[in-house]
């Protein structure tokens, strides 16, 4: 029997006990000796987000695949457990093993989102291991962040010794026995980081230093060794199909935010909306065959047991068999009561079949994403969506029995007008319009529609064409937001529409650490030191402390946010390249402000550098 | 069909609640590849109830469950296919195939055993283990054993006396209990601890003891007669 990190009387005392104590079906015991190698892979959030994470499944399994490594997971206790390891010192531990994360080899930590930043520390912190890579000694695991906020590393550069740009599916076997060569050489912590930086993809912070001109803008690099590489090109994986996939995924004991089955059905986005990052990120799209998903679908309900199944993309009405996959799974699933979960769609006649058939027409909505009120602003952020394809998809599904339909927009978008705001209260009231045209009084089911409409506050991210744009700030954001209510109060529908709104001040702190450099850092340290922990739980975010924090260390905020870039700044993120290239982010950018579309990847290729991969939707085509 | 299965809850798993429990056992019938029964509906579930629900912090060597099949092979194949799906701490301790008339488990429990151990150094304050039946035969010997419950809406005056049917120890200080499981009337064993322990002057504290319940039982016997305390597995014979 497994001996407990925790006693009893802690389990006791602490919230969901279950996060703590490992055990799960298809979890990983290993012998320790057979280990040559111990990864922790941590996701620094609680366990019921972590554990619904598909990244941190495929490389748990992928690496416990080969016999001489043993990856355990490790998730940031809550603040109640939190509190009781501080006061009686006790290590942060892994889950399998339960063993202290400090005497691992490698502390993996994939960073999904900004606001997880003084989690990541709380682990360093707990595990009792120095916050700092250069005052970490041999003795100290190699802490190596990836995620796609590892595609602007700068921020939290110091707390790490490596990064990983890229798939994870690709280089660990390398860096691994470049590893295990190095401790049989008896080779030092300093070697090992050498060797680490040859191996594609890896990029190891304390090898560079990042230097300023006077308006605080980059100067540019400089390397400590000459072998180093003055660009990190990311890493991915060229054959999807036979690319790892985790068939027995881990299942977790209580309720976490993904309880099901996730087929990854493809990579990457054709769309190239110019707001969102995962769609330069993760270029060229691949998808996975068919029938391989039909294969792994079956073997995954087998190996958990799990009730739902839901497929996983940025973008599911692109992959091109969609119709003959969930055909396939509503049979399959429907015979062995498995529900599934589509992901958000392109409305149209197939997929309002699909959905009719899973789920419960009158208490399921339906999912709109204009991103932006007018015609004029989805132009330029190249958002294919138009009102004539919104108000149809509506009609159609207001027939077919729905009554309920979510918006997503963004406020403070580039160009934004009054205008263009005022068109999300229009839009919001033509489709409750489209429902009492559509739907006859006697056939209404509850009498009425119901209109969710939600904005989000726009961040500017790296490697995408709004780099270079200025974010408001938070007094413009809230009078955006108030303008936008106004809107909807101001409709003949108003009664049927409801209006959510993100909170202003979370927002201009991601924007901060979005495009950071390496002087955010000691911010980030500084309001660690003061408690702020759980940044993305709104409970816990402090926000005047993140602000005395900026002000006693000297950052300006509106340096990384509010600013307008010129077009041949150099970015903290310019060292690395994610196949995607600035001269067409750049062109993009451009576009953007003549309200120029661009055609999709499928359409048309725009020459956005990432062909040179030659694989997914490049390889074959008339690629530039 | 009818099938009531017996199980055991032990080490890390005494953590997980009695809702998670439910949900483990739902996805490890599917894991399992039995021919569960589904109720109907827009969204179908499966035909599974649970016996008595165990606190968090209790190991159990007598836990039961009942679910409906469609088909099975035998008992002894039902039971290894579950037990080839489980975690260590949860082991299936045997199958029953129960007549169609059988009252359902949850409705069956009238009585639960438990053993009861002092987690650290095996001590009862002051009272040496050896002496330790004798006190409680004296506790026990009390015409009534009042006890107050206090819950989030009301309090209560409980007679433990009433639901306590068995009291005892062995010479190195385990206590054996069996009380009352019923929907009515119900009592658990740190109630009894906690008097216990304040009639012969020690501290109580529900961490300082170990807690495992052995076995759920059914009363067999005709209203107003002495009880007749049986398995859960053995109730329909």
């Amino acid at each position: 029997m497994r001996k407990l990190a925790l006693s009893d009387d802690i389990l006791m005392r602490v919230e969901k006990p279950a996060r703590y104590i490992g055990n799960e079906v298809n979890s990983v015991m290993k012998p320790k000796e057979q280990a040559a190698i111990r990864f922790a892979m941590c996701f620094p959030d609680v366990y019921e987000i972590g554990m619904s994470h598909l990244g941190i499944q495929i490389l748990y399994s992928m690496l416990n695949e080969w016999e001489d490594v043993w990856c355990e997971r490790v998730y940031s206790p809550w603040v109640d457990l939190d509190k009781i390891m501080r006061e009686r010192n006790i290590p942060l531990f892994a889950l399998e093993s339960q063993e202290p994360v400090k005497n691992m080899d490698f502390l993996g930590v994939t960073i999904q989102y900004e606001m997880c930043y003084t989690n990541i520390l709380q682990v360093l912190d707990l595990a009792q291991i120095p916050l700092y890579a250069k005052d970490r000694g041999e003795d100290m695991p190699i802490v190596i962040g990836g995620g796609p906020c590892a595609y602007n590393p700068e921020p939290i550069a110091d707390f790490f010794d490596l990064f990983y740009i890229g798939e994870g599916e690709t280089q660990y076997r390398n860096l691994f026995d470049r590893y295990l060569e190095n401790r049989r050489r008896g080779g030092t912590r300093q070697d090992f980081l050498r060797s680490a930086a040859q191996v594609p993809g890896i990029y190891v912070p304390q090898f560079y230093e990042e230097l300023y001109k006077e308006d605080g803008t980059i100067k540019g690099r400089r390397k400590l060794y000459e072998e180093l590489p003055d660009v990190i090109l990311k890493e991915l994986v060229t054959d999807m199909t036979n690319s790892y996939y985790p068939l027995k995924p881990v299942v977790p004991f209580i309720k976490v935010t993904q309880d099901r089955v996730v087929l990854e059905i493809q990579r990457g986005c054709i769309r190239g909306c110019r707001f969102c990052q995962a769609g330069q990120l993760y270029r060229p799209v691949r998808e996975r065959d068919a029938d391989r998903l039909k294969e792994y679908a079956m073997q995954m309900l087998a190996n958990t047991g799990h009730e739902e199944i839901s497929l996983s993309s940025l973008s599911s009405s692109d992959y091109s068999r969609l119709n003959e996959l969930l055909d396939f799974l509503i049979e399959d699933c429907s015979r062995k009561h498995v529900n599934i979960s589509l992901p958000s769609l392109r409305i149209d006649a197939f997929s309002l079949d699909a959905m009719s058939k899973v789920q419960d027409v009158k208490k399921s909505s339906l999912t709109f994403a204009p991103e932006a009120g007018s015609q004029r602003l989805r132009d330029v952020i190249n958002k294919g969506l138009t009102e004539e394809v919104i108000l149809k998809g509506a009609a159609l599904a207001f027939e077919g029995g729905w009554t309920r339909v979510k918006l997503y927009f963004m406020l403070g978008l580039p160009t934004e007008t009054e205008e263009d705001i005022k068109g999300i209260g229009d839009l919001s009231n033509k489709i409750a319009a489209v429902f009492f045209d559509t739907v006859p009084k006697d056939k209404r089911v509850n009498g009425k529609v119901q209109i969710v409409t939600s904005t989000s506050f726009f961040i500017p991210k790296p490697f995408t064409p709004f780099q270079w744009a200025p974010m408001c700030t938070k007094e413009e954001f809230l009078n955006k937001a108030y303008l936008t209510k106004q809107g909807i109060m101001e409709q003949l529908n108003q009664k049927s529409i409801k209006y959510n709104w993100h909170e202003a001040d979370a927002s201009v702190l991601e924007g901060v650490f979005a495009r950071g450099d390496r002087r955010i850092a000691k911010v980030i340290y500084e309001a660690y030191r003061r408690g702020c922990l759980f940044d993305a739980w709104s409970e816990y975010f402090h926000n005047d402390v993140w602000m005395e924090c900026f002000e006693a260390c000297g950052v300006d905020i509106g340096f990384y946010t509010t600013r307008e870039r010129a077009d041949d700044e150099i970015f903290p993120w310019d060292f690395l390249d994610c196949g995607v290239t600035k001269q067409f982010l750049l062109r993009e950018w451009k576009k953007a402000k003549e309200q120029t579309v661009s055609q999709n990847c499928k359409e048309q290729c725009q020459g956005c550098g990432a062909a040179r991969f030659g694989v997914g939707i490049c390889y074959g085509q008339n690629a530039v | 069909m009818k099938i009531r299965i017996k199980f055991a809850k032990y080490g890390v798993m005494k953590f997980i609640g009695h809702l998670d429990m439910m949900r483990y056992f739902q996805k490890a019938v599917r894991r399992a590849g039995i021919d569960i029964r589904y109720s109907e509906g827009f969204s179908p579930h499966q035909i599974m109830s649970f016996a008595a629900p165990l606190g968090v912090g209790i190991e159990s060597y007598g836990e039961y469950m009942d679910i409906e099949v469609l088909s099975m092979t035998s008992e002894e194949d039902m039971k290894q296919a579950l037990n080839r799906v489980m975690v260590e701490g949860v082991e299936i301790l045997s199958v029953n195939v129960m007549p169609d008339n059988a009252k359902n488990a949850m409705a069956s429990v009238a009585a639960a055993s438990y053993q009861i151990r002092p987690k650290e150094d095996g001590s009862w304050g002051a009272f040496p283990a050896k002496d330790l039946d004798g006190r409680l035969k004296a506790f026990y010997a009390q015409e009534t054993i009042p006890y107050t419950k206090e819950t989030k809406k009301n309090v209560v005056e409980l007679d433990l006396k009433q639901g306590l049917y068995e009291l005892s120890a062995d010479a190195d200080g385990t206590v054996y209990m069996l009380v009352n499981a019923s929907s009515s009337g119900s009592i658990k064993p740190a109630m009894v601890l906690e008097k216990f322990c304040g009639s012969i002057g020690a501290e109580f504290s529900q961490d300082a003891f170990r807690i495992t319940r052995l076995e759920t039982y059914a009363d067999l016997a005709d209203p107003g007669d002495a009880h007749k305390f049986v398995p859960l597995s053995d109730a329909a014979e």
